[in-house]
């Protein structure tokens, strides 16, 4: 009876692993604190959070593999888990308020948030679809908890349910793609398939091998939430604590796009012209649906849901392309797409009240008079996410778009481009409201902490940096090709 | 001997099978049961396989699915429960507290 | 005699699985997928992974659908009432022919017989005298260690969320 001793790289999973002791220890002092005390889970979350993140960065450049090729720690995965981190600290930071406002102040929420990010680490740097999957379930089941966490409110049990009802359904999507394409090719390690793949045509001329990635693109589709597998994300978001729709909208969507720009750049290079048709007509579409149901949305969280599917079909595009301006774009776009969004929904719920019954868009009315700062704060924002410069959705549109224009794609970026301007409208709206009706609530429940005014900060240096001054950003993107 | 292709096409079957219930049935539980046997099907797709090929990962990964399906069960369950504590009755149609 | 063998489980998990999506009773359904589960678990007998199938029945059988039918008791299901609108079901009913005629149509294509990738070595025979058991210990605990580990986790996560949605008093 031999010993085998597998072969462990810890270095390859040390944010993963930080985070996680992180979370178990809060679940432990969890049981310490009263309801009043727990934003100390917080405070010892945002320690977690900047630890992990020192590693992350002090990683980037030094590729490491571990664990037998399960996982590879490369800039594509480091630049991920920096956007990860980063989203699950802005969340951490402007959940305090909402949880206690709305009497749900459940010490499980910090833990939680993290062993999300966990989840969404690993999917980035998996390179065996098991890691991949592994990691998605766990993203998965903590957001199921998290969509569901204001558990005596009704739409948040709606929203939970429904979220995990899509996303199992989903699941057996993937699943099945992953077991038709382990069927053609023999192994479950992305390297390896594409190895395989490219030794000999026969494998790529089984139909099993095609349907697989079919099938996977739709189980990832259902994942980023593209059209016409976009179904219940906006109950989903409108019904979910504000404070984790904002998560849900950046974190696991670009884990998502991490994951399947991993799994076909990498794995399924042989397939390109088919999965670049696959794509082109998901953005197309994605992209169309979202701003055509959001043009005429009241609540202005289903609104951000729709404008939401939207960015991710404009992601898509650079997708599309396949080319390093385009992936490079993708990755920008992410980063800066978490700082507007979240910011965004941190604003809604500065100014929501408990129960939120006031999440229409014209409850905004005459905001921009009795709070000009945050006012002014939220039209940078939405200035951002309708792509208007010198913002940084303007430079994230731009480089996916041209990323498109220079692979040939030059319809789809004319798409892209009338998509963008008809979404400036309901962006719009939201600022004529805020400064040009006028104010029908007096706003005086609106109270800034010191935790949602750090958000601010930091989002809208985000936003303002990344569209003054993008080239630092970028070329940390280009330097971070999985391929 | 039982070629490869019988089993797929079983697990084929089952999927399907699996699929139309999650799009046509209301009750929620009914409809977790139609993704258990989605799960199930794709399972068998993978220990099919994995016997044609002679190799141990696809046994591996039904042994994660199965983890993974567990999980899934005592989460999605607790959701209905926490939901029915809220409204008496888990059918679809009452899922309609948000405006379409 | 081990083809209708196969045919006979086969007919009885496609049966079974058409009543869990017919049944108007969600306890008839509960037990349908049980007998479902029992069905792949021969199979999985036939296909050499004797540990798979004990494995099927105790997590999925055992424990997963005992969950299930503890929950349609707790929660008192009744039948599905309300009225059943014709369009879905026919509606349904095309788009379950045409998923599984595509799918057919690809599988029985005779590119699709030719799985390469290379014949691995594990068969029946390593199966029989090494143990499966032990073939697939020794794949978990050395190659797939990773996956493994964060299985840990996500149990965790379920054991977490289970507790904190559904107690009765925080």
């Amino acid at each position: 009876m031999d010993l085998l001793m597998p072969v462990v790289n810890f270095g390859a999973i040390m944010p993963e692993l930080i985070l996680s002791v992180v979370a178990m220890v809060l679940l432990l002092v969890n049981v310490f604190l009263k309801t009043e005390q727990k934003a100390y889970l917080g405070y010892l979350s945002l320690l977690g959070i900047g630890y992990s993140l020192y590693v992350v960065m002090t990683a980037w450049g030094t590729p490491q593999t571990g664990f037998s090729g399960s996982v590879l720690q490369d800039n594509f995965a480091l630049f991920f888990k920096g956007i990860f981190l980063v989203g699950a600290a802005l969340t951490v930071l402007i959940a305090d308020q909402y949880v206690r406002r709305e009497e749900c102040n459940y010490g499980e929420l910090y833990p939680l948030i993290l062993f999300a990010t966990v989840g969404m680490m690993l999917m980035a740097s998996g390179t065996d679809l098991m890691t991949i999957f592994l990691g998605l379930e766990v993203l998965s089941v903590s957001l199921y908890v998290l969509a569901g966490f204001n558990r005596k409110n009704l739409k948040s049990n709606e929203a939970g349910l429904k979220y995990f009802l899509l996303g199992a359904f989903s699941t057996g999507f993937l699943l099945y793609g992953m077991a038709l394409t382990f069927g053609a090719t023999g192994t479950t390690r992305i390297a390896e398939i594409a190895k395989v793949a490219a030794a000999s045509s026969a494998v790529v001329q089984n139909p099993l091998f095609l349907v697989g990635m079919l099938l996977m693109a739709v189980g990832f589709s259902f994942k980023i939430a593209a059209a016409p597998f976009h179904m219940w994300t906006p109950d989903v978001y409108e019904g979910a604590p504000t404070p984790i729709t904002a998560f849900m909208s950046a974190g696991p969507k670009a884990a998502g796009f991490a994951a399947f720009i991993r799994v076909l750049m990498v794995a399924l290079p042989t397939l390109k012209a088919d999965w670049t048709d696959l794509l082109w007509i998901l953005a197309v579409l994605t992209m169309t649906i979202g701003n055509l149901i959001a043009l005429n949305q009241d609540n202005i969280k289903r609104m951000l849901a729709y404008s939401s599917i939207a960015h991710a079909g404009y992601a898509l595009v650079g997708f599309t392309a396949g080319n390093s301006i385009g992936t490079a774009g993708i990755l920008f776009y992410m980063l800066t797409y978490t700082f507007m969004n979240i910011g965004a929904f941190a604003i809604i719920i500065l100014v929501g009240k408990k129960g939120e019954p006031n999440n229409n868009v014209s409850d905004y009315a005459g905001f921009g008079f009795k709070h000009p700062v945050l006012a002014l704060v939220m039209t940078i924002f939405l200035f951002s996410l309708a792509g208007i410069p010198p913002m940084a959705g303007f430079m994230g549109k731009f480089y996916l778009f041209s990323g498109a224009v220079k692979a040939g794609y030059v319809w789809l970026a004319i798409i892209g481009v009338l998509n963008s301007a008809a979404s400036v409208y309901y962006y719009l709206r939201v600022m004529v409201f805020m400064y040009m009706k006028d104010p029908t609530e007096q706003f005086d429940w609106v109270k800034m902490t010191v935790p949602v005014f750090i958000t601010l900060i930091i989002c809208v240096v985000g936003v303002l940096g990344a569209g003054i001054w993008p080239a630092y950003l970028l070329g940390l993107a280009q330097n971070a090709m999985p391929f | 001997m039982i070629a490869i292709h019988h089993y797929l096409i079983l697990s084929a079957i089952l999927f399907a099978i699996g699929t139309v219930g999650v799009l046509v049935r209301k009750n929620a539980i009914v409809i977790f049961m139609c993704i258990e046997l989605m799960l199930n099907a794709v399972n068998l797709t993978f220990i099919a396989l994995s016997n044609h090929l002679g190799k141990l990962d696809g046994q591996i990964f039904v042994f994660f699915v199965m983890t993974v399906a567990a999980a899934e069960a005592a989460v999605g369950l607790a959701l209905m429960i926490a939901f029915f504590n809220n409204k008496e009755s888990i059918e679809v149609e009452d899922f309609n507290l948000m405006k379409q | 005699m081990d083809s209708i063998f196969f045919y006979i489980v086969a007919a009885t998990a496609v049966i079974s699985g058409i009543l869990v999506v017919g049944c108007k009773n969600p306890i008839n359904s509960a037990l349908s997928l049980i007998m479902t589960f029992f069905s792949l678990a021969t199979l999985y007998v036939m296909l050499d992974a004797p540990f798979m199938a004990a494995i099927q029945v105790i997590v999925y059988a055992g424990a997963i659908m005992v969950l299930i039918v503890f929950v349609i008791m707790l929660l008192n299901i009744r039948i599905e009432s309300g009225k059943r609108y014709m369009h879905t079901r026919v509606m349904g009913a095309i788009l379950g022919a045409v998923v599984l005629i595509e799918t057919l149509y690809v599988i029985m294509r005779p590119a699709s017989q030719n799985l390469t990738g290379g014949k691995g070595p594990v068969d029946a025979a390593m199966v029989l005298n090494v143990g499966h058991t032990e073939l697939i210990g020794r794949a978990l605990f050395t190659d797939y260690l990773l996956p493994f580990e964060i299985t840990s986790i996500l149990l965790l996560v379920a054991i977490v969320g289970a507790v904190l949605l559904a107690k009765r008093k925080v």
